[in-house]
């Protein structure tokens, strides 16, 4: 025996252009232990497992597999070193069939008569493949006729017939109803009893404490800490998670009064499998933020109140009136702008200047024939430049070629260039440097004191306590709770996420 | 400096840098001509009109160039037209059965074979945009079936067309210069004032560069699209009129025959990437002439007209690979490899 | 039905999906489809025409679309692997006139004229498969191109057609090479093109659904982002499918060949077009991954059906068929949308 980890993770280190995804990353899985992941969006979970199963390759440090260096290239070769990865969106092929599936690229084969694969052979191999995994399937169905949780076993079965010793999940139980969790955990268990090392990457607290052995917790691409769950507290997991103020910040100062009738309220919010029910209401000139975990619902509400995502149920009322946008055209209609949480697939037009990216939304809802004159433009585009200090050679220059934190500021006047009544940022300071995280947070303040209601999601929680009066804490796309004035403070919005009830000493109004 | 002004200087810069490779073929290609094809840039004048191999390039470049416009709209958008051949045909077939065999008078019969020209491309924009096919397989049909349709208003002959007027569009001149010319000069003129004075050359390449960003930013996407379409439809079905009178018929069966290849070849060499995004519609004219200087060129050179496209096909290819990026990179890393070898 | 063993024993029912109708694939759809309109066009030809049904016209049918079949079970390859080919009917021609111009100006014997052709239209393939993988152009480009340069290439070899006499070829075509069956009053011939129709597709059928790599062409149609990290090696594949495509284009233009009795480069213009309009109407899916060669086979004998139709209306004109073909291709796309939007909802609404 060797008391070699089964699979080792030394200084791993990944750099995407200017940003360093991965910085000296180390972890351990051991034999018959199931490992937890963890962190926020951006934490550089999604880059460590690439990085273990040949996605991608490390810009420097270590993978060992039992003591062995594994320089896995491909999937294909991190599958022959015995690491193998069960993603979240179930990369198998839909239309072949379960066994096809399991056995697809090392199918048995026979020369005679004619060369071909030995039906047999793959069935009967794949059907062991399931026995491993412990559940009952046949293995000719078509896979696309089996529910997402069946897919991910099936997963788990190639996985096995690959001869994986480490296997690794990515969120696998996000689209799974409680009872096929159940069925994924007990598979897990016996895997775990089988000797084999577990990377379990989820965002579930609840599903984490049931499961896992130990906890690894990453946070903007460096380690955090791994500790054994059994000694870790829901709290300070958060805590690890999220970050803990360094330093009292300056708080955002309370909303005077509350006014009679909010600028905008939303009731109820519900949408089949992003958001169960969500309240959330926000005065003229107040910035409220969304606090919670990926996956608790922050970014849905924002994109359900835009009108990106239909709602099945829930009001809304803006200034009063009863509002429902269908489309993101009529949410800016109504005077609601949104910037959006991934820049570069639902923000930035990559090829076209600053100028037209700013004027963008501006110019969709006046309408195709009221064309903003250039000469408006670029007023225009030189105000937003000189106030949000966006640093551009000129308002032509293609936006792909400014930094991140160049290219969020123009989406921000883009969705300031109209106007609007309710501001909605989702993630407002992600991915952009120092400098630039405090230009956006000055400008949340000097918008809400121009009269601008602001809603806010983020998941850095200093910020939010920083620039928000009042926070709206949502958890398993609920909102759970609401802090105010002295109550929002960074602890007590890691305890309002941690746990169930909320804690005596701290002044929250629960909603149902 | 109190009061930002505009800079004309930038925008023009910017105009020039993209147009210059295109140019630069251009004059490539003539300079090639004027060498090997003896005549190939003399002009002369017969009874004050003038005449000569450019003259016919712009003539015949002028029919590509304008189906060449709609399809930069398509490509602007990330999609592509097949069918704009097919709808030359129709639009063909329309404006001789209607003039020769029903006795329209010609300036009904032009416009409706413009609308039948832009309904054909309303039908391409309802797949894609509503149905939400792949812009290949949409257009893909109306490929299949369009000279069917053509033939079926015909009835399968080819109608000889006598109206002086229509004869005018492709045949005749003024200040000198062929109809076909002023005619591309017009399409270009409303073109260029649609979608560069009012915001839709911005909303169309702002739905090919990324499609959802333009949605969240309130554009209307598919009504969008459905104008590119559109506008392709009626390019296409101008250039069908034009046929019709370069050979005083409807001939269905050769009428656009393989003219997507030409018009997309067009678009892609003036500048505008078939991903979608930023275009030149000047750009794309120059490319149409380009093209159809290579034609005229292989032509004066004995190339028979039925083995030009082989030559041309070459074209396609290492324009298409020299705007390819892995291309590019590939170029990149021989070229530094090379660097190395030789200290 | 799946049973996980550690399941509790009562099933919670959802509320929102009531499962009284019993499942049915949706991707079986459009093949069930394509045989329904196989047999409708037969039915409605056996009913109108009173010679419809009769072993010469079914005869007929085979013979004059063996080398549309031969070349939509290429165009197969490329599409199941979610790729399209436009230079079919190009390759064809080019390919006939190679063949005619070896045996009757080159003295080659037609037997070689034969192989060089196939190995060019495979050379052809590859290099239009290897653009398109290795630089990433689009496919509809890249072959687009394709058969401008192949359709340019056939002029180029001959601009006229070429008849081919050699004694060769007439042996071929003789009835020593053809099938005989005792069927009808005078017996059927059956002509070596259509043999050769007939293996190509039991080959590829067998290649398709009984060999490694037929699945990885399934599997890279279906998902070609899941096929990479599944091992699955995606750009050797799919080059091989522009290859084979090429290679039976070639086949295609050789029964062509044959079955013209010369080499002609004007031969197959929109041929292209009918081979996407068969495979579509059989049934494979135009993004790919589902679908087959028996399909496409249904969809050559629709459209051939369609044809003869036709022919038999006598005063309907003859480009009715390009109408209904285009008619045809829409319906059937337009299901395979409506499948794809009904599949995808059922997943989430499993999920």
């Amino acid at each position: 025996m060797t008391d070699l980890a089964l699979l080792s993770v030394r200084g791993a280190r990944k750099r995407f252009g200017p940003v360093l995804a991965l910085d000296g990353v180390d972890i351990d899985i051991e034999r018959g232990e199931i490992h937890a992941l963890m962190g926020e969006n951006g934490a550089g979970k999604s880059t460590l497992i690439r990085c273990v199963s040949g996605v991608h390759s490390p810009d420097a440090g270590s993978v060992s597999v039992a003591g062995v260096p594994a320089r896995p290239r491909t999937p294909r070769e991190a599958e022959l070193f015995g690491i193998s990865c069960v993603h979240q969106e179930v990369h198998l092929i839909p239309h072949l069939s379960v066994a096809e599936n399991i056995c697809l690229g090392r199918e048995p084969t026979r020369r005679f008569p004619f060369p071909g694969i030995r039906w047999g052979a793959v069935r009967e191999r794949a059907r062991q493949a399931v026995e491993r995994v412990g559940f009952e399937i046949d293995v000719r169905r078509e896979l696309c006729t089996c529910s997402i949780a069946a897919q991910q076993l099936v997963a788990i079965a190639r996985s096995l017939d690959c001869g994986a010793r480490v296997v690794i999940l990515d969120e696998p139980t996000s689209s799974l109803n409680e009872r096929e969790v159940e069925a994924l955990f007990s598979v897990l268990r016996r895997l775990r009893a089988n000797g084999l090392g577990i990377l379990l990457v989820t965002h579930f607290l609840d599903q984490v404490y049931r499961i896992a052995d130990r906890i690894t917790v990453l946070r903007d691409g460096r380690l955090v800490g791994t500790r054994s769950a059994a000694d870790l507290s829901r709290a300070e997991l958060v805590a690890m998670m999220v970050g803990r103020a360094i330093h009292r910040e300056p708080r955002a100062e309370q909303h005077a009064s509350r006014a009679e009738q909010p600028r905008f309220a939303a009731r109820g919010l519900r949408r089949r499998g992003a958001l169960d029910a969500v309240d959330c209401s926000v005065d003229r000139g107040e910035a409220v933020g969304l606090a919670g975990l990926l996956g608790s619902g922050r970014s849905e509400t924002l994109r359900a109140i835009f009108g990106a995502d239909p709602i099945d149920a829930g009001t809304m009322t803006l200034d009063g009136h009863p509002v429902r946008p269908g489309s993101p055209r009529e949410a800016m209609r109504v005077g609601i702008a949104f910037l959006p949480e991934d820049r570069k697939r639902d923000g930035i037009i990559p090829s076209l200047s600053v100028r037209e990216n700013i004027i963008l939304a501006l110019q969709a809802r006046r309408g195709v024939f009221a064309r903003v004159s250039n000469r408006e433009a670029l007023l225009l585009a030189d105000r937003f430049i000189a106030a949000l200090r966006i640093r551009t050679p000129s308002p032509e220059t293609p936006v792909h070629r400014l930094s991140g934190g160049n290219q969020q500021k123009t989406l921000i006047a883009r969705a300031l260039a109209t106007d609007p009544l309710l501001l909605l940022l989702d993630e407002p300071t992600r991915g952009i440097d120092i400098g630039a995280k405090e230009d956006v947070l000055d400008l949340v303040r000097s918008e809400r004191e121009r009269g601008v209601a602001i809603i806010m999601a983020s998941s850095e929680l200093e910020e939010l306590v920083r620039a928000c009066g009042r926070v709206v804490v949502l958890r398993d796309r609920r909102s759970v709770a609401e802090l105010m004035g002295s109550a929002v403070d960074p602890t007590a919005i890691v305890r309002a996420i941690a746990e169930a009830a909320p804690e005596p000493d701290v002044e929250i109004a629960t909603r149902g | 400096m109190a009061e930002p002004r505009p800079h004309p200087g930038v925008a023009l810069a910017a105009i020039a840098r993209d147009l210059l490779w295109p140019l630069v073929a251009l004059a490539a290609i003539l300079v090639v001509g004027a060498i090997f094809a003896p005549g190939f840039l003399t002009i002369g004048t017969i009874d004050g009109r003038l005449v000569g191999t450019p003259i016919d390039i712009l003539n015949h470049g002028s029919k590509v160039a304008i189906v060449a416009l709609g399809m930069t709209l398509v490509i602007a958008t990330g999609g592509v037209d097949l069918s704009v051949g097919a709808v030359v045909a129709i639009a063909a077939a329309v404006t001789a059965t209607l003039v020769s065999e029903q006795g329209v008078p010609w300036p009904l019969a032009v416009p409706a074979a413009v609308l039948v020209g832009t309904m054909a491309g309303l039908w391409n924009g309802m797949l894609v945009t509503v149905l939400r096919l792949q812009p290949i397989v949409a257009t893909l049909v109306l490929m299949v079936a369009g000279r069917g349709i053509a033939q079926l208003v015909t009835g399968g002959l080819i109608v000889t067309v006598r109206e002086p007027a229509i004869d005018l569009i492709g045949n005749g001149a003024s200040v000198g210069l062929p109809n076909t010319f002023w005619l591309l000069a017009a399409v270009f003129l409303g073109l260029a004032l649609l979608v560069r004075r009012t915001a839709l050359g911005l909303l169309i390449a702002c739905v090919g560069d990324n499609d959802s960003a333009s949605r969240l930013a309130g554009v209307p996407e598919r009504s969008v699209r459905l104008f590119a379409y559109a506008v392709c439809g009626s390019c296409a079905a101008i250039a069908g009129l034009i046929d019709c009178s370069y050979i005083r018929a409807a001939d269905v069966n050769n009428a656009g025959q393989l003219l997507e290849l030409d018009a997309i070849l067009a678009v892609v060499i003036g500048g505008t990437a078939l991903t979608g995004g930023r275009f030149s519609l000047i750009g794309s004219i120059i490319g149409a002439m380009l093209m159809q200087s290579l034609t005229r060129l292989l032509y004066m050179l004995d190339v028979s007209a039925e083995i030009a496209p082989a030559p041309k096909a070459m074209v396609v290819l290492a324009v298409c690979l020299l705007q390819s990026s892995v291309f590019r990179a590939f170029v990149g890393r021989v070229a530094r490899r090379q660097e190395a070898g030789t200290p | 039905m799946i049973r996980e063993r550690q399941s509790p024993p009562e099933r919670r029912s959802l509320p929102h999906r009531p499962r009284l109708v019993p499942r049915l694939d949706p991707s079986v759809v459009p093949s069930a489809a394509t045989a329904l309109v196989l047999v409708a066009a037969f039915l409605l030809g056996a009913a109108r025409y009173e010679n419809f049904a009769s072993w010469m016209v079914l005869r007929n049918l085979l013979v004059d679309n063996a080398y549309l079949g031969i070349a939509a079970v290429g165009a197969t390859f490329v599409i199941l692997a979610g790729g399209i080919d436009l230079s079919v009917g190009a390759v064809m021609a080019m390919t006939s006139v190679l063949v005619a111009r070896l045996v009757e100006h080159a003295g080659v014997h037609p037997a070689v004229a034969i192989a060089v052709a196939i190995l060019a239209g495979m050379s052809f393939g590859l290099a239009q498969g290897s653009l398109i993988q290795l630089f990433g152009l689009p496919a509809f480009l890249v072959t687009l191109a394709g058969m401008f340069l192949a359709r340019g290439a056939a002029f180029a070899l001959h601009p006229q057609s070429l008849g081919v006499r050699h004694p060769f070829v007439a042996q071929l075509l003789n009835d020593s090479l053809s099938l005989h069956i005792p069927l009808g009053p005078r017996g059927v011939v059956i002509p070596i093109t259509v043999v050769v129709a007939g293996a190509v597709i039991a080959i590829t059928w067998w290649t398709l659904r009984q060999t490694p790599f037929g699945r990885a062409v399934h599997a890279i149609g279906d998902d070609e982002h899941a096929a990479t990290l599944m091992g699955v090696p995606v750009g050797r594949v799919r080059v091989m499918t522009y290859a084979i495509a090429g290679g039976l284009s070639a086949l295609a233009g050789v029964a062509f060949t044959l079955y013209q009795q010369a080499g002609d480069p004007t031969a197959c213009k929109g041929l292209e077009l009918d081979a996407i309009a068969a495979v579509v109407i059989g049934g494979t899916l135009l993004r790919g991954g589902v679908g087959g060669v028996i399909g496409t086979l249904m969809g050559v004998l629709i459209l051939g059906l369609i044809q003869t139709i036709i022919t038999f209306e006598g005063d309907l004109s003859s480009w009715w068929t390009r109408i209904v073909v285009g008619v045809l291709v829409l319906a059937f796309v337009a299901l395979q949308r409506g499948v794809d939007a009904i599949a995808s909802r059922r997943l989430t609404s499993a999920a």
